[in-house]
């Protein structure tokens, strides 16, 4: 351990973010403002996510932090680290040990039980913010469930490309109430969102917003009834590594002559069936 | 019959100044009321009161709902009122570029309202859009054009189509013609007058153009330094007008 208090955060701090907590699981998609609090790492590195983990976080816990679904890339490691640090919790990288995940951009392959956590990083909270410059209007729009622009949208998507061209950041709605922005996870785990056993939790730590998902709640990605939602990913490829054709894939550039792979963007997905094909093999 | 807007002592202040004062009125289903008066008389308070758009200080203005009869807008509630103003009202903006969304595509623009009332068949929409964009003249291979490509006059049809692609009952109108030159005005007047008596609309018109009010309303109202100094049928009004600043509005009208 270290001079610091347990998950780094004062405990009138942590109560604090609790209490916000507690009314987004309350208001299932509804953005409740907090303070955020200035954390050790720049804005739009997670502020948000970690200030709502240290707050869930409880000495039994044991963690794990994925970036893009990988376990290994900088801000996952350094967020692991971090916890480590100051919380002194256990960290794994398989998601069925964790009882608390923090993500950004994406929802583990593997599925989520009752009594895990999943935190996510949120860096725009606000869905129509791009549709609506102002902070008062959407309020009330959220208020007076006034979502018509979110279809205009989508609308002029199929006028213009001839599909709902939006792939990650994809709109839902939640409880028949709420629209919600699910952070920007591709739209192939908009459906993982929908009745997870899990408790989501999103927290924006610029925009000081907390939001929430309990769990079995009920999510639709907005669509038209001609044009219906699908959860796509690249198109008839399979993972380069296990083989895998249910998950969803990352594209990486192999060499400077067009060479390419496709790989699964959940590195513990992946990692845990190439050890399940190897001892099968055996 | 019940009267589809009912104004009963409706006064707006801004601060000691009066915006519009003691305005009463009854406007019945079909019926169009023309507001004149010169710039600063309060016609456009008066509009953006009974739109709901500005809350006045006295007043009641009774509204012949579809479900729940005649309801005071100034008292429901604000969710309630903008459920008014995307289904049973329509509000045409003198500027066209603060009636639609300029960064949407015309297609958008007339689906706007469909969709904000629940519309959620794309094809539906479209073709009703592109139904809306040839009764006011717009060529419809237009439809996925911004806004911004129209000429003036295109905009102002553009924004009627808009407003009326819901089936409104009751049309609120700011200037409509207003920056727009004659000969475009003529036209849009003429189609004004078309959907007006096809559709069977009520609409109240402000304007200073008592042109626009000889062609379109059936009642004038004239107003001056926040009253109302004169009312009733627009021809009387216009052929025979009895207050003093009435005969001055219609005597300075050039003559070509």
């Amino acid at each position: 351990m270290t001079d610091y208090n347990f998950a780094y955060l004062d405990e009138a701090t942590k109560r604090m973010l609790r209490r916000a907590i507690l009314k987004a699981v309350a208001i299932p998609g509804y953005q409740v403002p907090f303070s955020s609090r200035e954390m050790p790492m720049p804005y739009g590195w997670g502020t948000g996510g970690v200030q709502v983990t240290a707050a869930c976080l409880v000495p039994e816990d044991t963690l794990k932090v994925i970036d893009q679904g990988a376990d290994d890339t900088t801000n996952a490691v350094s967020i692991r680290k971090f916890f480590a640090r100051v919380a002194g919790v256990e960290t794994t990288e398989a998601t069925a040990r964790a009882s608390v995940i923090q993500t950004r951009h994406r929802i583990p392959e593997t599925p989520l039980t009752e009594g895990q956590i999943l935190v996510f990083q949120v860096p725009i909270p606000e869905p129509l913010r791009f549709l609506e410059p102002r902070e008062t209007e959407t309020r009330t729009m959220h208020a007076l469930e006034d979502y018509g622009l979110m279809h205009v949208r989508l609308y002029e998507d199929i006028a213009k490309h001839g599909e709902i061209a939006r792939a990650y950041a994809y709109p839902v709605r939640v409880e028949g109430r709420y629209i919600m922005d699910p952070s920007p996870i591709p739209k192939f785990d908009n459906p993982k969102l929908d009745n997870s056993p899990a408790l989501q939790l999103f927290g924006a730590g610029r925009e000081c917003r907390i939001y929430a998902l309990p769990p079995y709640t009920r999510v639709e990605s907005l669509d038209f009834e001609d044009y219906p939602f699908t959860a796509s990913k690249a198109a008839g490829q399979v993972c380069a590594i296990c083989g895998a054709e249910d998950s969803y894939l990352d594209e990486v550039i192999t060499d400077d002559a067009g060479g390419r792979m496709f790989v699964c963007s959940d590195t513990d997905y992946c990692a845990t069936r190439v050890a399940a094909q190897a001892e099968d093999a055996a | 019959m019940t009267p589809l807007l009912q104004v009963e002592s409706l006064s707006k202040f801004y601060g000691n100044h009066l915006g519009c004062g003691e305005v009463n009125f009854t406007l019945w289903p079909g019926e169009v009321m023309g507001i004149v008066g010169e710039s600063g008389s309060g016609k456009s308070t008066l509009l953006n009161c009974l739109a709901g758009h500005m809350a006045p200080d006295t007043g009641r203005v009774i509204f012949d709902t579809r479900t729940n009869g005649p309801r005071d807008t100034v008292t429901m509630t604000e969710s309630e009122r903008r459920w008014l103003a995307r289904t049973d009202w329509a509000f045409v903006h003198q500027n066209p570029r603060d009636g639609l969304r300029m960064n949407v595509s015309a297609g958008g623009n007339v689906g706007d309202r469909l969709m904000a009332v629940g519309a959620r068949h794309y094809g539906d929409i479209r073709r009703q859009a592109q139904d809306w964009l040839g009764r006011v003249e717009i060529d419809q291979a237009r439809i996925d054009d911004r806004p911004r490509a129209f000429s003036g006059g295109m905009q102002q049809r553009l924004q009627i189509a808009r407003n009326l692609v819901t089936g409104p009952r009751l049309v609120f109108m700011d200037e409509p013609t207003g920056g727009l030159d004659v000969s475009v005005q003529a036209r849009l007047l003429d189609l004004l007058r078309g959907l007006v008596r096809r559709l069977g609309l009520s609409a109240v018109v402000v304007t200073h153009d008592l042109a626009v009010v000889r062609l379109l309303a059936d009642r004038v109202m004239v107003m001056k330094d926040g009253r109302v100094v004169e009312q009733g049928l627009t021809d009387q009004v216009l052929d025979d007008p009895q207050h003093a600043y009435t005969q001055l509005l219609v005597s300075s009208v050039l003559q070509v």
